[in-house]
C-alpha cells in the first residue's frame, strides 16, 4: 500500500463552493498543510463577506476552472490492480480505515479495569444488531476465556431433581433465536446531576443488542421439576471470581429468560460470558449473568451484593429503592450527537436508538428546537420486544442554533420522562436508571455538545 | 409467556399420561451428587438461610485485613483509592432507628458499605465469594467470619472483643445502620409495573422557552481524549479534534438569550460567544495499521508452498532468510524472484507473482529478511 494512503486528505466543512476548484482538487490530493489551511481561512472570510452583502459565488464561474474530480478522472490502484485471495482473512476483520469506532473507557470512571466498564460506539453504529465485538463490556472481577468442555450448569435448590448439565446438553435442547437489548442499570449515570461527559458513547454506550440462541430458562426449571407452588425466585450465579449473583423473579424467569450460548450467529465474545450466560431481556444487564453455572429455585430473593450495597436508587429523604430491575422506555439521538460536528448546513438524517424494559416501541417524537416542538419520527423494522429500534427523521439545517431531542413512547403509553420530572422523583443520588431525554445543543457552527435543558 | 413450557407440559401428559414433565429430554443432564450441590450452594441470605457453622473474632479479622484487604479498602476501610468505602458514615443513632441519616442528609457524599447494606449476609456473602480482589473463595468460614466481624468494629457497630457466630449474627443484624433503609414499593421490579413519572406527549407550544440547566463542565472538556478519533473521518458528520464550546465558555444564561431569540442568517439575532466561523479542519484522519509482511505472506498463500521455518515445496522463509543474510542486494533480487519467478538456487522452480502489488511484494520481501536480522 502505497504511503499517501496512510494520510488521506482531511475533509473539511464549511459553506459549499466557498473554495475555488483548485485549491479544492489540491487538498483533495495533498490534504491540508498549513498553506492551504491558512489560504482556507482566508476564503472563508471572504465568502462569508460575500454571502452577507447578498450575493455568492455563481456555478458558471466555477464550472470555468473545474474540469471533473480526480477521483473520477484518473484510474485507482485499487482498479487496475489485483486484489487479495478468498479467506486471506479466514476470520473477516473490519477495514483497517475502520479503527476509530471502538469500545473505550470512561477514564476516571472506576480505579480497576476489572470492575470497569467499556462503552459501546454509539455514535457510528447502524440499524440495531451491535457488532459482538463492539457490545459494551461490564466486569465485576474481570473476564475468564473459559473452556467450554469444562464448563458446567447445575439447576438446584426447590426442584425435584437437581441436575447438572454440560454444554453438550444445553447445546442438544431445543433453542431458541431472539433479539434482545442488554442495556447496565447504570447506563447514563453520569448525568444525574449535571452534564459529565462529551458524546453519546459515554452518555449511553452501556446498552448493546444482539441476537442470542439458547434455551429457555423455563425448560431447564421444568426438565429439573421445579417447586410450582413455593418457587418464587431464582439466583443466577456466575463462574467467574465474582461468583456475580443476581435474583430473578419467577414470573420472568418463566417468561421470556434464555440460557444463551449463541450471540449473533457464534457463539458467544468470552467479554459476554462465553460459553453460557443468561439473558433477561427487558431488566438492568446485571441480572444477564455471565459464564452463568448455577440456577437456584427459592421461595425468597437472595440480597445479593449486587441488589443491596449496589444496583439500588437511592431516593431522596434516605430510602433505597431496591429492585429496581426493568428498564424503563428510553431514547437518544446517536447521529448527530455529542462531540460531532455538522459538515455543512443542509439535509440531515437525524437517527437514533429507542428500547424499553415493558415491551415494544410504539413510537418516537424527535425535537430540534430543544422541546417546543416535536415531529414523529420513522421507526424502522423489525420492532421487536424488548430489543433496540431504530428511529430517522428528516432535518435540514439551514445554520441555526439547535436543541436535538428524542422521545420514546412504548406499548404501555408509557413517556420517556424529561430530565426534570426524573430528578423530581427521584433527586440526583440515585446512579442508576437515568432514562431522561438527551439533549444535544447544536451551535450555528456546527458543533454539537451535552446540554440539559428544561 | 413462553409457550414452549405449556407445549412440554401438554406432550408429556398426552405421551406419558403423567404430570411430570422430567422425562421430556431423555439422556441430557443428570442428577446432581450431593456433594457437588454443596461445594456450589454458597449464597447465604438475608434470613442467614444458608450460612455455614464457624465463628471469628474481631482480633483475627484484624490480622487477616491487615495483610489481605487494606491495601485496597485501606488500615480503617475507608479508602477511596481503588474502591468504594467500607466504613464511614453510621453513627450510634443510625443503630438504633436502622436508618442511615447521612443518605437522608447527603453529609456523606461517598456512601460506604456500612450505610448502604441492610442485610449483613450480604457482607458475609460478598467476602466468601469473592474476596479478596485478587484471589476471591480462598478464605475458609471462619476467616470469613471474622473479617466481617473486624469491618463491623471498624463501623463502630461491635466491640473489640466480640467473636461473630453462625449463631450471634442474626443478632448482630438487628444492630445494622440502614437495616429499615430499603423499600420495594416501587414500579420496576416487575415487567409490567408502573413507572414514577408522567411526561405527556405534547407535539406544539410545549414550552414557552428553553432553559438551560447544565453544560460540559471545563474538567470532562478534555478528560476523554480525541473526539475526533472516536468518530468516522467521512460520512455525515465529524467528530471535533477540540470542542470549541468549551474553549469559548458560553454561559447558561448566554445561551438561554441565544437559544430563545430568533436566528438571523447574518448573526446578528444572535449573541452567542461562541459563534465564529467554520475554519477548522473537522475531521482527523484515522490511524490506519497497514498489513504486516508476515500476514501477507499468509493472506497471498505463500505459505502454501514456504513454511515459515521449513521447506514444503519452496525453502522455508528462515532458510531464504539465512541464506541473505548481510546481502545489500538480497531486497532487489528476491523482489525480482517473486515478481518474475525464478530457479536454481533451491529446489523446483518459483513461479513468478507479477499480479501482485509490488508494494506488496516488497512489504512480504522485507519481513522474510528480517527473520535473520
Amino acid at each position: 500500500m502505497s504511503n499517501e494512503l496512510k494520510k488521506p486528505g482531511r475533509i473539511i466543512r464549511a459553506p459549499e463552493n466557498f473554495i475555488d476548484a483548485s485549491l479544492s482538487q489540491a487538498i483533495s490530493k495533498d490534504g491540508l498543510n498549513e498553506t492551504r489551511r491558512d489560504f482556507l481561512r482566508k476564503s472563508f472570510v471572504a465568502a462569508s463577506a460575500v454571502v452577507a452583502g447578498g450575493a455568492a459565488l455563481t456555478k458558471s464561474a466555477m464550472a470555468a476552472t473545474f474540469e471533473g474530480d480526480p477521483l473520477i478522472l484518473n484510474h485507482t490502484e485499487y482498479d487496475q490492480t489485483l486484489g487479495l485471495p478468498v479467506a486471506a482473512n479466514p476470520y473477516g476483520v473490519p477495514s483497517k480505515y475502520e479503527t476509530n469506532l471502538v469500545r473505550r473507557e470512561s477514564p476516571g470512571l472506576t480505579q480497576v479495569g476489572g470492575a470497569s466498564v467499556a462503552f459501546s460506539p454509539l455514535q457510528g453504529l447502524f440499524g440495531i444488531i451491535t457488532p459482538s465485538g463492539l457490545h459494551f463490556e461490564r466486569h465485576h472481577q474481570g473476564w475468564q476465556d473459559m473452556d467450554p468442555t469444562k464448563h458446567r450448569l447445575m439447576v438446584m435448590g426447590m426442584v425435584k431433581n437437581p441436575k447438572v448439565y454440560t454444554i453438550d446438553d444445553i447445546m442438544r435442547l431445543p433453542s431458541v433465536s431472539r433479539m434482545h437489548f442488554i442495556e447496565c442499570g447504570a447506563n447514563t449515570a453520569t448525568e444525574w446531576g449535571n452534564v459529565a461527559v462529551p458524546t453519546v458513547q459515554y452518555t449511553h454506550g452501556m446498552i448493546s443488542c444482539s441476537e442470542f440462541t439458547g434455551v429457555p430458562l423455563s425448560v431447564l426449571l421444568d426438565d429439573c421439576g421445579f417447586d410450582k407452588k413455593n418457587g418464587k425466585f431464582v439466583l443466577a450465579e456466575g463462574a467467574d471470581g465474582s461468583g456475580m449473583t443476581r435474583t430473578i423473579s419467577m414470573e420472568n424467569a418463566l417468561d421470556d429468560v434464555i440460557v444463551a450460548y449463541g450471540m449473533n450467529g457464534e457463539m458467544l465474545r468470552p467479554e459476554n460470558g462465553y460459553p453460557l450466560r443468561l439473558v433477561v431481556p427487558g431488566v438492568q444487564g446485571v441480572s444477564s449473568v455471565k459464564w452463568l453455572r448455577r440456577i437456584e429455585v427459592g421461595d425468597k430473593p437472595f440480597d445479593a451484593k449486587d441488589e443491596v450495597s449496589h444496583y439500588v436508587d437511592l431516593l431522596p429523604g434516605g430510602m433505597t429503592r431496591q429492585f429496581t430491575s426493568v428498564q424503563e422506555s428510553k431514547s437518544v439521538i446517536t447521529t448527530p450527537s455529542g462531540g460531532q460536528v455538522l459538515i455543512g448546513k443542509g439535509f440531515y438524517n437525524i437517527t437514533g436508538l429507542a428500547w424499553t424494559g415493558r415491551g415494544k416501541i410504539k413510537r418516537v417524537d424527535v425535537s430540534t428546537d430543544g422541546g417546543r416542538t416535536w415531529r414523529t419520527a420513522r421507526l424502522e423494522t423489525p420492532v421487536l420486544s424488548k430489543a433496540l429500534t431504530r428511529f430517522n427523521i428528516d432535518w435540514v439545517w439551514d445554520g441555526s442554533p439547535a436543541i436535538l431531542q428524542s422521545r420514546a413512547i412504548d406499548d404501555t403509553g408509557y413517556v420517556q420522562p424529561k430530565i426534570n420530572q426524573l430528578r423530581a422523583v427521584r433527586g440526583t443520588k440515585s446512579i442508576y436508571h437515568n432514562n431522561a431525554i438527551q439533549s444535544w445543543r447544536v451551535a450555528d457552527f456546527g458543533e454539537v455538545t451535552n446540554v440539559q435543558v428544561n | 409467556m413462553y409457550k414452549l413450557t405449556k407445549v412440554f407440559i401438554i406432550i408429556s401428559l398426552s405421551a406419558l399420561g403423567l404430570a411430570s414433565t422430567a422425562h421430556a429430554f431423555t439422556g441430557i443432564g443428570r442428577t446432581a451428587t450431593e456433594k457437588e450441590i454443596s461445594a456450589w450452594d454458597i449464597d447465604v441470605r438475608a434470613d442467614f438461610k444458608g450460612i455455614p457453622k464457624g465463628s471469628g473474632s474481631v482480633a483475627q479479622g484484624n490480622l487477616i485485613w491487615d495483610t489481605k484487604c487494606a491495601s485496597c479498602h485501606g488500615t480503617f476501610g475507608e479508602s477511596m483509592e481503588v474502591f468504594g468505602p467500607i466504613v464511614g458514615g453510621t453513627t450510634k443513632e443510625d443503630m438504633k432507628a436502622g436508618h442511615v441519616l447521612a443518605l437522608a442528609d447527603g453529609s456523606e457524599p461517598k456512601r460506604s458499605t456500612l450505610m448502604k447494606v441492610s442485610s449483613l449476609s450480604t457482607i458475609w456473602d460478598y467476602i466468601n465469594r469473592a474476596m479478596p480482589w485478587n484471589a476471591p473463595k480462598t478464605l475458609t468460614t471462619d476467616e470469613v467470619y471474622a473479617v466481617v466481624a473486624y469491618i463491623l468494629n471498624m463501623g463502630d457497630i461491635l466491640p473489640s472483643n466480640f467473636v461473630l457466630t453462625e449463631k450471634n449474627i442474626a443478632e448482630v443484624q438487628k444492630t445494622m445502620p440502614n437495616r429499615n433503609g430499603m423499600t420495594k414499593d416501587h414500579g420496576m421490579w416487575k415487567t409490567k409495573g408502573k413507572g414514577d413519572t408522567n411526561n405527556i406527549a405534547c407535539m406544539k407550544d410545549c414550552i414557552k422557552k428553553v432553559e438551560f440547566t447544565s453544560v460540559l463542565p471545563d474538567y470532562a472538556c478534555d478528560a476523554h481524549g480525541v473526539i475526533a478519533e472516536q468518530n468516522r473521518h467521512f460520512g455525515a458528520v465529524r467528530g471535533e479534534d477540540k470542542l470549541l464550546a468549551c474553549d469559548t465558555h458560553p454561559n447558561i444564561e448566554e445561551l438561554n438569550t441565544a437559544y430563545n431569540t430568533p436566528y438571523k442568517s447574518d448573526g446578528n439575532g444572535t449573541k452567542l460567544a461562541v459563534s465564529f466561523a467554520m475554519t477548522k479542519p473537522a475531521s482527523v484522519a484515522p490511524v490506519i495499521t497497514e498489513t504486516s509482511g508476515l500476514e501477507m505472506l499468509k493472506q497471498n498463500k505463500c505459505t502454501a508452498c514456504h513454511g515459515m521455518a521449513k521447506k514444503i515445496i519452496g525453502p522455508g522463509f528462515a532458510d531464504v532468510s539465512a541464506k541473505y543474510k548481510n546481502d545489500p542486494g538480497a531486497e532487489a533480487h528476491l523482489i525480482g524472484v517473486v515478481t518474475n519467478g525464478g530457479s536454481g538456487v533451491w529446489d523446483g522452480t518459483m513461479p513468478p507473482h507479477g499480479h501482485l502489488k509490488a508494494a506488496h511484494i516488497k512489504s512480504m520481501v522485507q519481513s522474510i529478511l528480517a527473520i535473520s536480522k
